[in-house]
């Protein structure tokens, strides 16, 4: 099973390497990681997507939380959640394949950020389905590169008082 | 306020923290604390001869003591030459502060003269590390780190001091209390959760308590006696739980595991409430996990709830202080009221059951005329000493046959490296057991393998006066790896055989020290006598049986009750 876990540590130098190191020496997956700063700049936060049994899962929360940089451990894909992803994908645009790129960016509601005689830059947001969906889409007109941020995520507040 | 060197603060950290002893080995990127130490005289220094046996004497020192014991070696080689000992500290959960030197901030980075990324290295196996860049930083570190080193539950800590820090110079606030927003460990227990446990423990008729390490960290031996006691439940202990309850008790069944007695591994096979009290379910006490105590439902007490649900699925998880979580079991046992021959009946039955299986296969050995055997050396140690020896191990097949044969009765009486299972640990170990108890008798079991890979430190022994006892078991082999060997590759000794081994009884007299040696059965007594009442450091050496192996073993993988026995 897929899940999105929130985490909050102190901003040391050491504390990323500490996360990243514990799940290589417990040989625990990770899909992606998404860092970055919080309103309290003593904190940063992580976004982290792994995968794993209950048990597996289970100890992944435990092993950071055990960390002595961890502040807060959040599975927030135990309940209800929104999550999103950005990514930029450069894509050939020849001029036989100009409108269809158009057309596909329409639809899933992407952003041409820049253009150049022979491709165009997109900026693609949503859940990771519907990076997959437009990368897919993309593919065969030929994608140039492409870069992603990871997953972030936040639990939904609850919506009745 | 007047400013103070970092070099100084770190001596008058040590001082606030109560140590009394450090042990080292120095550089030019520790210089400045060594000066600052001298001037100020009032730290005892031991002088190693390798900064490993620096590592291990501070761990012995802290195992012995139950304070944290602390360390210092110089940047590049001195602070890899301690890894090892950070390692196996880090495994046993084993409090202790390990200072190093490193190149100025400037030129980190730089590969620089004695340059290692020491920080980088060690964060997997200590429990936190630092590196301090900035001297404003260093009261607050000192602080944490021995704070973190020795609560909940404790590691290695490791504090990386670049030269410019040492002598750069800020306002020492040392702070009185400490108190860190991301590390916060449980002690109390849930009293859910207690009650949850004593309602399973009422209705169970075939109890055991497997007990861990974790019962001689917390201090927990009495509360453990007692609970043990009111209930009649026998009790098994993992190697780093011996002396956690006494081995002499009726209701010991002695150690569980790879190389446990015959009844602890029957009765965790045949149980139907096992209580886990601060201990991991390594995988030497398992077996196959798919076969371990299949008819029992689990009680699991723990400070660090990553040790829980790690191997097995655990029925009650109670994370707390161990101490705190028997004493709380006890009352919940008091407040029931029922009467001690009520427990007694109820479990009489599987006592009985227990009983059968210890006189059936006892912990044994064959006698060969004219040979020594290893076990007998053990049993005449155990004799001799009354059992009043802090005892420290190397690793293998003298690590096993000393928890097999001799009793301990008492806790932070068996120091020896389980987790990491370190050669070169004991006698260093020893050492520094020997300084926080300068009139306890210290023996370390030694390999003629083991006792090699930290021999320098005899010369640190000599040097301090320290009385420390070795015997030797001297089988010319890596005798634990042999057997393996014997057993499972068709007896082919690879690389296992030393063909050449010093003479120990020279090697002795050549530090200064005092050299004895048995190589039959009649002179063991007299060795014995001899190295024990002898003044100052001694080597015993024993020549065992040669292809003596240790029963009874579950082969790697195989399940508990599928034993090898003698
Ligand atoms: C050659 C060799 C053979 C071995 N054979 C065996 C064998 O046959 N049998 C055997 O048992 N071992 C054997 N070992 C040792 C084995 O590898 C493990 O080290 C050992 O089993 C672990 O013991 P433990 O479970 O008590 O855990 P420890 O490593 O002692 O861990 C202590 C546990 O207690 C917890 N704890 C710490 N402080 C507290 C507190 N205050 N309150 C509550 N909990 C606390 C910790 O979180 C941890 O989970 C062998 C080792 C070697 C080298
Ligand atoms: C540093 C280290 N290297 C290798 C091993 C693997 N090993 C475990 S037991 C053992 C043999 C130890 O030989 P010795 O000290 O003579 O003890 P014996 O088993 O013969 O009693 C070896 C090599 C180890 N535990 N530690
Ligand atoms: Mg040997």
């Amino acid at each position: 099973m897929k899940h999105t876990l929130s985490v909050s540590v102190e901003n040391t130098p050491g504390a990323l390497s500490r996360i990243t190191g514990l799940f290589s020496g417990r040989a625990f997956n990770i899909e992606s990681l998404n860092v970055a700063a919080t309103l309290d700049p003593t904190l940063s936060h992580i976004t982290l997507v792994t995968r794993g049994d209950e048990f597996i899962i289970e100890q992944i929360i435990k092993q950071l939380r055990r960390l002595v940089d961890v502040f807060k451990v959040v599975d927030v894909s135990e309940g209800e959640f929104v999550e999103r992803e950005m990514s930029l994908i450069k894509v050939r645009a020849e001029e036989e394949s100009r409108a269809e790129i158009l057309r596909i960016c329409d639809i899933f509601r992407c952003k041409v950020v820049d253009v150049s005689p022979k491709s165009y830059t997109l900026e693609v947001t949503g859940p990771e389905s519907k990076l997959k969906a437009v990368i897919e889409l993309l593919r065969p007109i030929g994608i140039k590169e492409i870069t992603r941020t990871g997953t972030i995520a936040m639990m939904r507040e609850r919506k009745t008082v | 306020m007047a400013k103070m060197a970092g070099k100084q603060m770190v001596v008058e950290a040590l001082k606030r923290e109560g140590v009394d002893v450090i042990f080292g080995f120095p550089g030019g990127a520790i210089i400045d604390v060594y000066d600052t130490l001298e001037k100020d005289g009032t730290i005892k220094h031991v002088l190693v001869r390798h900064e490993q046996g620096a590592a291990h004497a501070a761990d012995g020192y802290a195992r012995a003591s139950g304070k944290v014991g602390v360390c210092i070696a110089t940047s590049g080689p001195g602070a890899t030459n301690t890894v090892t000992g950070i390692a196996t500290a880090n495994m046993d959960s084993v409090p202790m502060v390990v200072f190093t030197g490193q190149v100025p901030t400037a030129l980190i980075g730089n590969d620089a003269f004695q340059e290692v990324d020491i920080v980088g290295i060690t964060r997997p196996c200590t429990k936190h590390n630092y590196l301090v860049k900035d001297v404003k930083d260093l009261p607050q570190v000192l602080k944490e780190a021995f704070y973190v080193a020795r609560s909940g539950r404790p590691g290695p800590v490791l504090i990386d001091l670049p030269k410019d820090v040492q002598n750069g110079k800020a306002e020492f606030n040392y702070p009185q209390e400490i108190k860190l927003r991301s590390y916060n460990p449980v002690i109390e227990p849930h009293g859910k959760q207690i009650e949850r446990a004593y309602r399973l423990i009422e209705k169970a008729k075939r109890p055991v308590i497997y007990a861990g390490g974790g019962i001689i960290i917390s201090d927990a031996y009495k509360e453990l006696r007692a609970l043990a006691k009111a209930m009649y439940i026998p009790v098994t202990m993992t190697l780093m739980g011996l002396g956690g309850f006494p081995g002499t008790h009726e209701l010991s069944l002695g150690m569980l595991g790879m190389h446990g007695t015959y009844s602890a591994n029957m009765a965790m096979a045949n149980s139907d409430l096992i209580i886990a009290i601060g201990a991991r379910f390594d995988d030497r006490v398992t077996g196959k996990i798919e076969a371990f105590a299949p008819l029992a439902k689990i009680i699991h007490l723990d400070i660090d709830p990553t040790s829980i649900q790690k191997n097995v699925k655990v029925d009650v998880p109670i994370v707390g202080d161990c101490k705190r979580v028997l004493k709380k079991l006890l009352d919940a046992v008091k407040d029931a009221g029922r009467p001690a021959e009520a427990w007694r009946d109820q479990h009489q039955a599987w006592l009985q059951q227990l009983d059968a299986w210890k006189k059936r296969h006892p912990l044994t050995y064959k006698e060969e005329p004219g040979v020594i055997k290893p076990q007998n050396v053990i049993e005449k140690l155990y004799e001799m000493t009354k059992g009043r020896a802090i005892i420290t191990t190397e690793v293998g097949q003298n690590q096993m046959w000393t928890a097999q044969f001799y009793k301990f009765d008492e806790p932070r009486t068996l120091l020896t490296s389980g987790g990491l299972g370190t050669m070169g640990y004991g006698f260093p170990a020893a050492i520094g057991a020997q300084m926080a108890f300068p009139d306890k008798l210290v023996v370390d079991v030694a390999g003629d393998g083991s006792i090699q890979m930290n021999i320098q430190e005899m010369a640190t022994a000599m040097e301090q006066r320290l009385p420390v006892k070795i015997v030797i078991l001297n089988n010319q082999f890596l005798g634990m790896v042999r057997q393996w060997q014997e057993l499972f590759y068709d007896r082919r000794y690879a690389a296992t055989e030393f063909e050449m081994t010093p003479d120990f009884v020279k090697l002795a007299e050549a530090y200064g020290a005092k050299g004895f040696r048995a190589t039959k059965p009649e002179e063991v007594d007299d060795v014995l006598s001899k190295g024990l009442e002898a003044e100052g450091l001694a080597i015993m050496e024993f020549a065992i049986a040669r292809e003596e192996g240790v029963f009874p073993m579950v082969p790697a993988g195989k399940a508990t009750t599928e034993m090898l026995l003698v």
